[in-house]
């Protein structure tokens, strides 16, 4: 079986997943969260109601009425989390007390501030972060196989993980309100480690292939790799997908999203391994001829 | 004679687990209360209690970022300040009793920052006064006492306190202090210096109460009673005890907060009721033991008795892991123990890695023990290779040595750290713990499994 005929289908397949994802980063963007934007999270717990629906009643234009709000939604039973412009302590306890008079007490479950300045510099170390591990792994892979090509094209299989991810969470943030915080950022890195570390293991096979059959094309090397180590790979994703599939439905509600961005990942950075970064490493191999 | 040879290592691994086991264990289980490790071993007590320790988003509590505000304080003494501004804070929490609180300074963009951590507080308004407040800096003298009064002073610390008055010399008077060795004993001092307001002020009270206490109060609470022995009128005092040199040099620190009044101004807030994590937690737990089960559960299926003993190393691994993190102090975050199901998965990948190439191995018509040999030693360079790329990754999560262009926030911290542990322990179990348990059980399952064994592989 030549896996790697079918080049064009696996650039395709990446396309039908990056397109919709770019075309909607390039429309609506991120949706920051206050750990970037700066502003407050309130998260409320209102015990004493039955079946506190905020659709129902007139929550959302009372609290309107008290407070610029960007993201009002439940967060499960009785809860509900509210973002909005930067609020200190006292304005916080305002806004409160104005709420208890119609809806009875509330529980603070929990109450973020974030000032401006920190947003940015958040930014900004994130990019640093991004960049530090991507061209530290680059030239890992590079001194490990000796050949530039070898770094390139894993990075370029992290880049394409990277962007599916990205652009699957402003899609799911423009249909679903899901916002980008510290936590994403977190779940991106993580992405970028399951993606090399897939992708080293099909390489290191091209390299042992390689030096047992010198005169063998790249091709067919890396044919024989990918299918040596095509059910070592799904395999081993099975588990990860098992853990991080059993957190999801199992699992709080404070993290579902993170570790929806690590499903993401660990899915994209699987294919991309077989499917990105060894039919990349023909296509160079062609140029260069 | 590979028996012999193995008998040991796997005891020692037994071993291992069993001490890791009951470390991981929580203290109450149902109805069974866990014995605490503390007896008298050759005349020493001997006395451990390892415990989880929870981030604040799992106990709840709050995390403020302050800036201080230090426009008014010359430069070269900002770093004192700052330190000064950190150790008055870190006394009133203490005060407060607030226990595992945690207090850094980070400086960033030109800024100068306190990051304080205070677990199990959920009221922000009074954390907030607690951590706000400009330390308050006075130098108070004893008045004479009658003997009716010393009695009872000595009774009641309120009575005591009672007994200084004011002076007029605050920390706003005070110039700098500093901890130095005296020439002469070379014991340690502290040297305050006045500045011109302070000067005249402190000579004149020195002047008239020689040999008195003139005591120096921070946030109302005396930190030093000194007794003046001679007049001072350059404004340059020599503060000498018994004291060593870090006494001398927190003491100095401690004066420094009222001379460099240091204003603080709230960047970012986090408050996170206890309830929420709890419930979390809970959850977590749960979906972890479920994910656990049927990630063995696919091994075995898969690999057959290879996959049970994958199922063996990766248990071993779970409860090192959790023994670990309680052994180190490892603060568990939502975000970590997310990061530690994760490794739960990714821990058994070196087994696979090892488990398809002996599968090659025995394609390729090389006996079982032999392909399993060939299996370990193939599968090695790409398990290593790709466990250094994740190691990489973690350290940048972690940025162990505090760079001020990397993250430093606690949750991504926490992941970063449960996810190179993870790396690591998963190292040592899926290899080193495998191929024992492997090269043991050999023998037993491969003789009944030789016929179809083949065919099936």
């Amino acid at each position: 079986m030549n896996l790697m005929k079918f080049k064009k289908i696996y650039f395709l397949i990446s396309l039908t997943f990056l397109i919709p994802g770019l075309i909607s980063l390039l429309l609506f963007g991120l949706k920051p969260a206050i750990d970037f934007t700066g502003g407050s999270l309130l998260e409320l717990h209102f015990s004493n109601q039955e079946n506190f629906d905020l659709r129902e009643n007139n929550f959302m234009d009372d609290l309107s009425k008290l407070y610029e709000t960007s993201i009002v939604q439940s967060s499960g039973e009785n809860k509900v989390i509210i973002k909005g412009k930067e609020i200190n302590n006292q304005e916080k306890d305002e806004l409160l007390s104005k709420l208890n008079e119609s809806y009875g007490q509330a529980e603070v479950l929990r109450f973020e501030t974030v000032g401006p300045i920190l947003g940015a510099e958040l930014l900004k170390k994130t990019l640093t972060a991004v960049f530090l591990v991507a061209s530290i792994i680059a030239f890992y892979v590079w001194k490990q196989f000796d050949e530039l090509k070898y770094g390139l094209c894993a990075i370029l299989a992290m880049l394409h993980d990277s962007l599916i991810l990205i652009g699957a969470f402003s899609l799911l943030g423009h249909f679903f309100n899901v916002e980008v915080d510290v936590l994403f950022v977190t779940a991106l890195l993580t992405t970028l480690s399951f993606s090399i570390h897939d992708t080293i293991v099909v390489y290191d096979r091209i390299r042992e292939l390689k030096r047992k059959h010198p005169r063998s094309s790249l091709e067919n090397i890396a044919n024989a790799a990918v299918l040596e180590t095509l059910s070592r790979s799904i395999n081993n994703s099975m588990t990860i997908i098992i853990m991080l599939l059993s957190l999801v439905v199992l699992g709080g509600d404070t993290i579902r999203w993170f570790v929806i961005a690590l499903l993401i990942g660990a899915i994209t950075g699987t294919y991309s391994s077989t499917f990105t970064a060894v039919p990349l490493l023909l296509v160079f191999e062609k140029k260069k001829n | 004679m590979k028996k012999r040879s193995l008998a040991k290592p796997l005891f020692l691994i037994f071993f291992l687990t069993l001490i890791a086991g009951f470390i991981a264990l929580p203290d109450q289980f149902a109805n069974f209360q866990k014995p605490k490790i503390d007896f008298y071993f050759l005349g020493k007590h001997i006395y451990k209690d390892y415990q989880l320790r929870k981030g604040l988003d799992i106990q709840g509590g709050m995390q403020v970022v302050l800036e201080a505000e230090m426009n008014e304080i010359p430069e070269e003494d900002k770093t004192i300040a700052l330190e000064a501004a950190r150790e008055v804070i870190a006394k009133r929490v203490d005060l407060y009793g607030i226990s595992e609180s945690s207090i850094q300074t980070s400086k960033a963009n030109g800024q100068s920052r306190l990051i304080i951590e205070l677990p199990g507080v959920s009221d922000p308004a009074e954390a907030l006064e607690l951590v706000g407040k400009t330390a308050l800096l006075e130098f108070k003298l004893q008045r004479e006492l009658t003997d009716e009064e010393i009695i009872e002073a000595t009774r009641s610390p309120q009575v005591w306190l009672s007994s200084f008055v004011d002076t007029g010399l605050t920390g706003k008077q005070l110039k700098k202090s500093q901890a130095q060795l005296d020439p002469q004993t070379s014991k340690p001092t502290i040297s305050l210096e006045m500045n011109e307001e302070g000067r005249e002020l402190f000579a004149e009270i020195t002047k008239t109460h020689v040999n008195e206490v003139l005591a120096i109060f921070i946030d109302g609470m005396p930190i030093m009673t000194p007794v003046i022995s001679t007049p001072i009128l350059d404004g340059k005092a020599v503060i000498s005890g018994d004291f060593s040199v870090e006494e001398a040099k927190n003491l100095a620190i401690q004066l420094n907060a009222g001379a460099l009044p240091v204003n603080i101004k709230v960047l970012e807030q986090k408050t996170i009721g206890a309830s929420l994590g709890d419930e979390s937690i809970q959850k977590s737990i749960k979906a972890g033991i479920i994910g656990l089960a049927l990630v063995l559960f696919f091994m075995i299926l898969y690999y057959g008795w290879l996959g049970f003993v994958a199922s063996i190393s990766l248990i071993i691994y779970a409860i090192l892991t959790i023994a670990l993190y309680k052994v180190l102090g490892v603060v568990l975050t939502l975000p970590g123990i997310a990061g530690l199901i994760l490794t739960i998965g990714m821990a058994v990948d070196a087994n696979i890695l090892i488990f398809e190439r002996m599968k090659e191995e025995l394609r390729s018509g090389n006996p079982y023990a032999r392909a399993m040999e060939l299996g370990f030693g193939r599968a090695w360079d790409s398990i290593k290779d790709a466990n250094l790329a994740s190691i990489f990754t973690a350290l940048v999560l972690i940025n162990p040595l505090n760079f001020s262009f990397l993250n430093t926030s606690g949750m991504v911290k926490g992941f970063g750290l449960t996810f190179l542990i993870g790396t690591l322990l998963s190292l040592f179990t899926g290899v080193t713990v495998s191929r024992l348990l492997l090269r043991a059980f050999l023998p037993i399952f491969n003789r009944p499994k030789k016929e179809d064994g083949k065919s099936k592989l």
